[in-house]
């Protein structure tokens, strides 16, 4: 049997009664990046924001390296993993400041935090940011600025809710670069959600194919996207599906 | 309109002069009112936070009670006060009555509430996303609090500024309870009750444009704080 660093077992979300995942059964392999692919709406963020225990499911289970979370302790696994959210927010103070928070929350010393912000703004391409306001920098360098914060954490797991997706194709690049770089450099297990298939296929080593809250299809991502078992996937990558 | 230039003038020959005892009634005034509001924001600020930021049984009658209170009428909290403080009273052994500790109890039960309530509604107009993405990136429960609060540190000195202006001009509570004693109870607001009805208009109005200019400076003070530490 495949170990898993995260499994789901018959994942459901409901909101007021109305079912947004229903029953996802989900392998993630540590160290690979794995897609979440699927139109707008079918229930991706949901799926990342379980993942990240930022929300409850209504039934289902989440297996951190085949353990149930009851049997992990909430905060050590909280802090093993990270979500950067498709609109990226920042906390209204410095862009030094927004990188240093999760370090800062445990109680890294300051030395070691000024080394490590420096290098993400470096890696990131924004060196000399460190004092400009988080909130007054462009769509790009405030995703950039989401991306290094939850890179100096060096987590082993990342969750990337559709990162690019109001980027121009210059941020698009670049932050699928560093995408690369933090999966290649810290072996980190990433996870992203994203509409476009071509982004998954140049990122991802696995995807899933989710549609209207079930995974209708998994495998390796070049294989899904050119030879899909399932209709559905044929008429997503014809653009016959609405999204 | 004589009353009001004379006033003025004797406002400012009062402070410009450093007459003692306008000064040591200013003094004593900020001295209250400022004690009674660090201890409303220790009260306020937190329990703000917690009925904003969690669900829990109970949160909609807090909310309710908490806006109530908002307008706790002076004289009920002095005579509320003055109940408990009194020889007879559960804690008239403190010996508190007419003392500005009394004063200081009164206004920081005024002051409570408006704290509390404002925090509340600024803690609420924090972007949820904010609360998820500390989580996310490993705050404690305390932690993502404190990043809230942070947040919304203008709408939260706003609260500050709406609960000292409220304790720094009340009268019922401070004229129960402290009893406007020369040199001991005697703050802006009662001095200027008693310089009224002696007749005293000019020095009357002297306090008062006193008063609103000591409120204007700490307003400004306040607002203009976090913007300069940026």
């Amino acid at each position: 049997m495949r170990k898993f660093i995260i499994r789901t077992h018959n994942l459901t979300k409901e909101y007021d009664g109305e079912a947004i995942l229903k029953k996802v059964d989900l392998g993630l392999e540590r160290g690979r990046i794995h897609a979440i692919v699927g139109p707008s709406g079918v229930g991706k963020s949901v799926l990342l924001r379980l993942l990240n225990l930022l929300e409850e499911p209504t039934s289902g289970e989440i297996y951190f390296d085949e353990k149930a979370l009851k049997e992990n302790n909430r905060l050590e696994l909280q802090r093993r993993m990270t979500l950067v959210f498709q609109k990226p927010v920042l906390f209204n103070t410095s862009v030094y400041e927004n990188i240093a928070y999760g370090l800062k929350v445990r109680r890294e010393n300051r030395r070691r935090v000024s080394r490590k912000v420096r290098k993400a703004l470096r890696v990131v391409g924004l060196r000399g940011y460190e004092h400009k306001r988080a909130r007054n920098l462009s769509g790009g360098e405030k995703q950039r600025v989401a991306i290094a914060r939850a890179m100096v954490l060096e987590p082993e797991i990342l969750f990337l809710d559709e990162p690019t997706s109001d980027l121009d194709p210059r941020n698009v690049a670049i932050i699928e670069e560093l995408i690369k770089y933090i999966n290649e450099k810290f072996k980190t297990t990433i996870v992203i959600a994203t509409h476009n298939i071509f982004q998954a296929t140049r990122l991802a080593h696995e995807a899933s194919f989710l549609f209207e809250g079930r995974i209708i299809e998994s495998g390796r991502t070049q294989e899904i996207f050119t030879d899909p078992k399932d209709r559905r996937i044929l008429k997503f990558i014809e653009g016959k599906i609405i999204f | 309109m004589d009353y009001i230039l004379t006033g003025l003038k004797e406002a400012f020959r009062l402070l410009l002069t450093f007459d003692r005892e306008t000064y040591t009634i200013i003094l004593l005034s900020l001295r209250i009112s400022g004690t009674a509001v660090l201890l409303a924001s220790c009260l306020g600020i937190p329990l703000g936070a917690l009925v904003g930021l969690h669900k829990f049984p109970g949160r909609g009658v807090i909310t309710t009670i908490l806006n109530t209170c908002f307008a706790l009428p002076t004289v009920v909290v002095g005579l509320f006060v003055y109940l408990l403080l009194s020889r007879q009273g559960p804690l008239g052994m403190l010996g508190l009555l007419y003392t500005p500790g009394a004063m200081i109890t009164a206004q920081t039960i005024l002051a409570t509430p408006i704290i509390g309530a404002l925090s509340l509604v600024a803690v609420r107009s924090v972007d949820p996303a904010i609360t998820k993405s500390a989580i996310s990136l490993g705050a404690t429960g305390i932690q993502t609090t404190l990043t809230v609060l942070r947040e919304a540190k203008v709408a939260i000195l706003a609260a500050l500024i709406a609960g000292f202006g409220r304790v720094i001009t009340e009268i019922g509570a401070a004229m129960i309870v402290g009893g406007n004693i020369r040199g001991v109870t005697r703050v802006m607001s009662t001095a200027i009750a008693l310089e009224t009805g002696k007749g005293s208009f000019s020095l009357a109005l002297a306090l008062g444009i006193i008063l609103l200019l000591i409120a204007f400076l700490v307003n400004a003070g306040l607002y203009y704080l976090p913007r300069i530490r940026e």
